[in-house]
């Protein structure tokens, strides 16, 4: 084997121990893998699988409650776990470098940028102050920021999130270390920054021969980046592979049942539009902030301009956008959480976007909406049972009637109708998700809303939702609109699909019509940046 | 989508937060800070309980003949039916011959009634004014005007101003105190109140119709509970020292009243030939105060993490 | 960064319109006569009207209101008649003593506290940390007076080192000055030093948790370099905060104090006019003090813009 050819990175028998008391004993069980040069190694996992504990353990960023127990970190053949502090401080940087999942809160916020990459060069160069100047305006310009030299002044609350990502790489990278760890770098990024900040290590990796370890729970991004793929479940490895034998012919139950979960980008086929009755209807909807002050223009956000949507009966529309794109803002202006500023919002034949709160309040039954974040979707003082016949009883059910309509609606969503004297905190993240369904439905509604609903929850429990949804849609033939930024849910389970970009519309048709030829320009890019689109995850049968 | 990073943190730390909810109020009893502070409290309480029971005097008799005695000495008193008893005197007498272990032993009920007094009147009050605060929208400016007048006058000086206008009495020293402490209870509940209010779970509870005094007393006031708890601590212990404070300087409650301030005050002209009669209360004081602070510090780190962070 | 400056002065003008109705309200709130209670105990009923007429105690409230704040925006704060002074020359009297207290105790304290707080939080559950911490407990729940009597008697009875109270103006013997000064320095510092330290402490600790501390210790750079340059920066805006807020115990303090190290100064004062009933000395006062106060915090808030590039508008 010749020199070039030695891996960067050998992780040999890691186990990292947790703290007692916790769910389990190890955070990493005995996992060995390689990171050869010029690689990208992709380590992925639903939360919980110690994918970032691993990454943590090679920079020895690890927290203090958690020990490497056994086993080797080599890189470049020198171990790790044994060096000492001052020895791991001068590899950081210049050897090991580590991106991170949250470039909004990674970088300091009272230091310009061209400050915080100086650092790195100060503390591990002898270069002059010109000489280190010259080395971070270049670095910022091979990274691709525009006006370098504006941008070495800029304080991070100055540049978007994905500029800031580029000034954590250019960080990262300015010492030309062998490897690069990054840490889910792309989540927190909208689907077409998270294109360009994928294409750009590709390409920096590739010209610098960078082996790269990249933890990543998307696969998505796994099949658009990875040579090689480890897979993790309970901190241990499960199966590990090229990336196109991982995805197309996993061997380990585990891997064939994730990858069975990722839903597919191509819509299914849904049959001709069923003439229901239209449940909910928007005209010309708008919800504008301004924001009064004394001495400044009053500053205006047009949050959503002249929305019109319809929903009929058995219906699923879907609003795709990045953030800030007002999708949610339309959800709450029909669920009336937010008055809207303009148009109107026709819910059968009742206009609800001007009707005074006093009125509201018969209507409110009929829309029901599912939030993201099923850990404070509940109120965690409450049992569940309390927290389902809440609506209810609202309006005049029994207490008796109302708990005997819970149990059924806990059969409906799958869980165990005994739990309805449960707290919340006694259940997942996807147990919560199911029993703010079975609240939602306790209510009998003509219109679901599912507000980013699924987008919290690990893949494989999100598939488990999805069917759930519209296996009630169906039976119950409930209209239901769906707020995703994730245009891989969108196509399975949206009969219609409304395209959102800086509050307005500027798609809107079957999601067949509009995934299979999308006519506008923003929708074109927003479906070319979604990641691994050119690959079809297949449905293995898992046993 | 909020993958956490540490994902294995995330779990574990909602595991313990699993094992935590229902036993939140237990696992407060079990901090060590907690114990021990609340043991010394329980202490002082059962000695202003049983103030009478501990060997002690009329703390506001007063005997010419026996004035100024330093620790220990052994005094004649004449009670009422003219009979002569000897007795110790433990902590001395003061310049007017009145016993001052009596006086610091009563003295215990007068201060731990005005910092109770204080910390539940200054509750009540704060939480009704907060929650009309954080709810009637159009009020919110008006009543946060004012509060943030009123706090912007250093408490001490409020309170003697107040108790300038209506001269000392114990009543006028209790509302002298709360009323610099309102705003701060105010400003704790507004600030809950309108950080609950766009939680998921109260708008999921708008969109299933629930009136807003369900709303209110069902899923918000719930959650200031254990901060006012807290806060209510830290504010007994601080009125405490503010009516010391306040007697000591002789415009507190009125001085044949025995309180730990007044023995001071008393004591201070002849500081530097007879210090016990300020280093008696003073320790007495001093442990109070320590104690229920010591309890809050507990309390704020089991009941209320977050405040922790925000001293 | 003018606009924010500007924004905030006009910020501050509701605070004090508060602070100047509720000075206000204070004298009509008193049981009795305002003039009568203005005049003091031994006044004449011609002095008593000759004070009525030129507050226009006759006229509608607003009136008497409108009349009192322009008296004082012009710097006419009243006479006092137990002092039989303005009470303007009264506070230029006096006002020295504090100044000297609260300047040595704010240098003090934040000299001591800050750097304690921040090895407190760097050393986190060590020993150092737990006696820091113990520290602030005591000082929360020790009166400065019995603070102040126990310095005295270590210091100034039975060690003999300083003197035990009064008061040499800055002028007349600065040594002197000094040796009267460290006593209730000390005495007003404890309480604040408890503050300060417990808020470094804890800001340092809560910043120290900052995904840009992790960034900066992947960056490879050392533990007192991360803690200096990374985590006191971000941490300074609520110590800051803090020392504002800590003003107000400053004041406070300064009236238990002064009294306990007889210093001539405005706390004194303010206790005296208490126990006379001087209502004209006590109002201007409070309201002084609070204006001093609000001004204190002010310009904290302006110097946030120094240490937080975010706070611009």
């Amino acid at each position: 084997m010749s020199e070039a050819k030695k891996p960067v990175l050998e992780v040999r028998n890691l186990s990292v121990t947790l703290p007692k008391g916790a769910d389990r004993e190890f955070a990493v069980d005995k996992v060995s893998f390689t990171v050869n040069p010029g690689e990208i190694v992709c380590l992925v996992g639903e939360s919980g699988s110690g994918k970032s504990v691993i990454a943590f353990t090679v920079m020895g960023l690890l927290a203090k409650a958690l020990k490497p127990s056994s086993g080797e970190i080599l890189l470049q053949g020198e171990n790790i776990l044994a060096a000492s502090e001052g020895r791991l401080r001068e590899l950081r940087c210049t050897r090991m470098s580590m991106i991170f999942q949250e470039p909004m809160t990674a970088l300091n916020p009272v230091m310009t940028c061209g400050e915080q990459i100086d650092e790195v060069l100060n503390t591990h160069t002898s270069l002059d102050a010109a000489q280190r100047k010259a080395k971070i305006i270049a670095i910022l310009d091979r990274v691709k920021l525009p006006e370098p030299e504006r941008i070495y002044a800029s304080y991070p609350h100055q540049l978007s999130g994905g500029q800031r990502q580029r000034i954590m790489i250019a960080m990262a990278l300015v010492l030309d270390p062998v490897l690069l760890i990054a840490d889910e770098p792309t989540t927190a990024l909208d689907v077409t920054t998270q294109a360009e900040i994928l294409k750009l290590i590709a390409e920096l990796q590739a010209t610098e021969g960078t082996g790269v370890l990249f933890i990543t729970h998307d696969f998505g991004v796994v099949a658009e980046i990875a040579h090689r793929v480890a897979v993790l479940r309970w901190g241990g490895l499960v199966e590990m592979g090229p990336t196109e034998q991982i995805l197309s012919r996993p061997e380990h139950a585990y891997t064939k049942m994730l990858i069975s979960s990722v839903p597919s980008i191509h819509p299914v086929h849904r049959g001709a539009r069923k003439e229901g009755i239209t449940v909910l209807r928007t005209e010309k909807l708008g919800k504008v902030y301004s924001g009064k002050s004394f001495f400044q223009k009053a500053r205006v956000v047009k949050a959503a301009v002249d929305v019109d949507l319809d929903i009929r009966k058995g219906e699923t529309l879907g609003i795709v956008g990045e953030s800030g794109s007002g999708k949610s803002t339309v959800a709450r202006c029909i669920a009336r959480l937010i008055d809207p500023t303009d148009g109107k919002v026709f819910l059968g034949d009742t206009e609800i976007a001007t009707m005074p709160a006093g009125k509201l309040r018969p209507h409110r039954r009929k829309v029901q909406i599912v939030f993201q974040d099923p850990y404070r979707s509940m109120n965690p003082r409450i049992t569940v049972g309390e927290f389902i016949i809440e609506g209810p009883m609202n309006f005049g059910l029994k207490r008796d009637e109302a708990m005997a309509r819970a149990r059924k609606l806990m059969e409906t969503v799958r869980l165990d109708p005994n739990s309805l004297d449960r707290y919340p905190h006694q259940f997942s993240g996807g147990q919560r998700q199911r029993i703010c369904i079975a609240r939602a439905l306790a209510m009998e509604p003509e219109l679901l809303i599912a507000d980013e609903a699924v987008s919290a929850l690990d893949v494989s429990v999100q598939k488990q939702v999805l069917e759930l949804l519209d296996e009630i849609r169906q039976r119950l033939n409930l209209a239901v609109l769906f707020i995703t930024h994730d245009l891989r849910v969108a196509a399975q389970i949206c009969d219609y699909v409304a395209v959102m970009s800086k509050g307005r519309v500027v798609e809107y048709g079957s999601a067949e019509q509009v995934f299979g030829a999308p006519r506008d320009d923003y929708t074109k890019a927003l479906f070319a940046a979604a990641p691994g689109r050119h690959w079809e995850f297949g449905k293995f049968a898992t046993a | 989508m909020t993958v956490a990073t540490e994902d294995l943190v995330d779990s574990a730390s909602i595991a313990a937060a699993s094992t935590k909810r229902k036993s939140l109020w237990l696992l407060a009893l079990r901090n060590p800070n907690v114990i021990i502070g609340g043991s010394i409290l329980l202490i002082m309480l059962a000695i202003a309980a049983l103030a009478p029971f501990l060997g002690t005097v009329d703390p506001t008799r007063i005997d010419p003949a026996s004035r100024n005695k330093k620790p220990g000495t052994e005094i004649t008193m004449r009670l009422d039916d003219g009979q002569a008893v000897k007795r110790v005197a433990l902590m001395g007498t003061d310049s007017l011959g009145r016993d001052v272990y009596s006086r610091v032993i009563y003295g215990t009920r007068v201060s731990l009634a005005v910092g109770a007094a204080v910390a539940i009147i200054a509750i009540a009050i704060g939480v009704v004014i907060g929650l009309v605060s954080g709810y009637i929208r159009w009020l919110d400016g008006i009543i946060m005007r004012i509060m943030d007048g009123l706090m912007a006058i250093p408490g001490i000086l409020l309170a003697i101003a107040m108790v300038s206008i209506w001269r000392a009495g114990l009543i006028t020293v209790i509302f002298a105190i709360v009323v610099p402490d309102v705003p701060r209870v105010v400003r704790l509940v507004r600030s809950i109140v309108l950080t609950v209010r766009e939680e998921p779970y109260v708008e999921g509870a708008i969109s299933v119709g629930t009136p807003t005094w369900v709303l209110m007393f069902r899923h918000i006031l719930p959650n200031t509970v254990a901060p006012l708890i807290v806060q209510g601590t830290f504010l007994a212990a601080s009125a405490i020292l503010v009516e010391a404070a306040l007697s000591f300087l002789g415009i507190g409650i009125p001085p044949e009243i025995p309180s730990w301030g007044n023995i001071m005050a008393e004591g201070r002209t002849l500081f530097r030939v007879f210090p016990h009669n300020i280093f008696y209360p003073g320790i007495f004081l001093a442990f109070t105060v320590l104690a229920i602070n010591i309890m809050g510090d507990g309390l704020r780190d089991t009941l209320d993490p977050k405040m922790s962070k925000k001293v | 960064m003018l606009d924010f400056i500007a924004r905030r002065l006009v910020a501050i003008i509701p605070v004090l319109t508060v602070v100047a109705v509720l000075v206000f309200l204070m004298l009509r709130l008193t049981p009795g006569d305002p003039a009568a209670v203005i005049a003091g105990d031994n006044a004449t009923s011609d002095q008593i009207n000759d004070i009525r007429e030129k507050l226009g105690l006759n006229e509608p409230i607003w009136t008497q209101f409108a009349i009192w704040i322009g008296n004082i925006l012009q710097g006419n704060f009243g006479e006092s008649f137990f002092f039989k002074k303005t009470v303007a020359e009264l506070i230029a009297q006096r006002i020295e003593p504090t100044l000297a207290l609260a300047m040595c105790t704010l240098i003090f304290a934040v000299c001591v506290s800050v750097p304690l707080g921040v090895l407190a939080a760097y050393r986190q559950g060590s020993v150092l940390d737990r006696i820091v911490m113990a520290f602030c407990v005591m000082g929360f729940s020790v009166p400065g007076f019995v603070i102040g009597y126990c310095l005295i008697y270590v210091f100034a009875i039975e060690l003999g080192w300083l003197p035990v109270q009064g008061y040499i103006r800055i002028g007349v013997n600065f040594w002197q000055f000094l040796e009267r000064m460290v006593l209730p320095s000390l005495t007003l510092s404890v309480g604040f030093i408890a503050l300060i330290s417990r808020i470094t402490r804890a800001s340092v600790l809560e910043v120290l948790n900052e995904d840009y501390i992790r960034t900066a210790r992947a960056k490879g750079l050392s533990s007192r370099v991360v803690l200096m340059r990374h985590a006191l920066r971000n941490a300074a805006v609520p110590i800051l905060t803090v020392i504002g807020l800590g003003v107000a115990i400053l004041i406070g303090g300064a009236v238990v104090t002064e009294s306990v190290f007889g210093l001539p100064g405005l706390g004194r004062l303010t206790v005296e006019a208490v126990l006379s009933r001087d209502f004209p000395t006590i109002q201007t006062v409070i309201l002084m003090f609070s204006v001093v106060y609000v001004v204190v915090n002010l310009l904290i808030d302006i110097s946030y813009t120094v240490f937080d590039p975010r706070i611009r508008y």
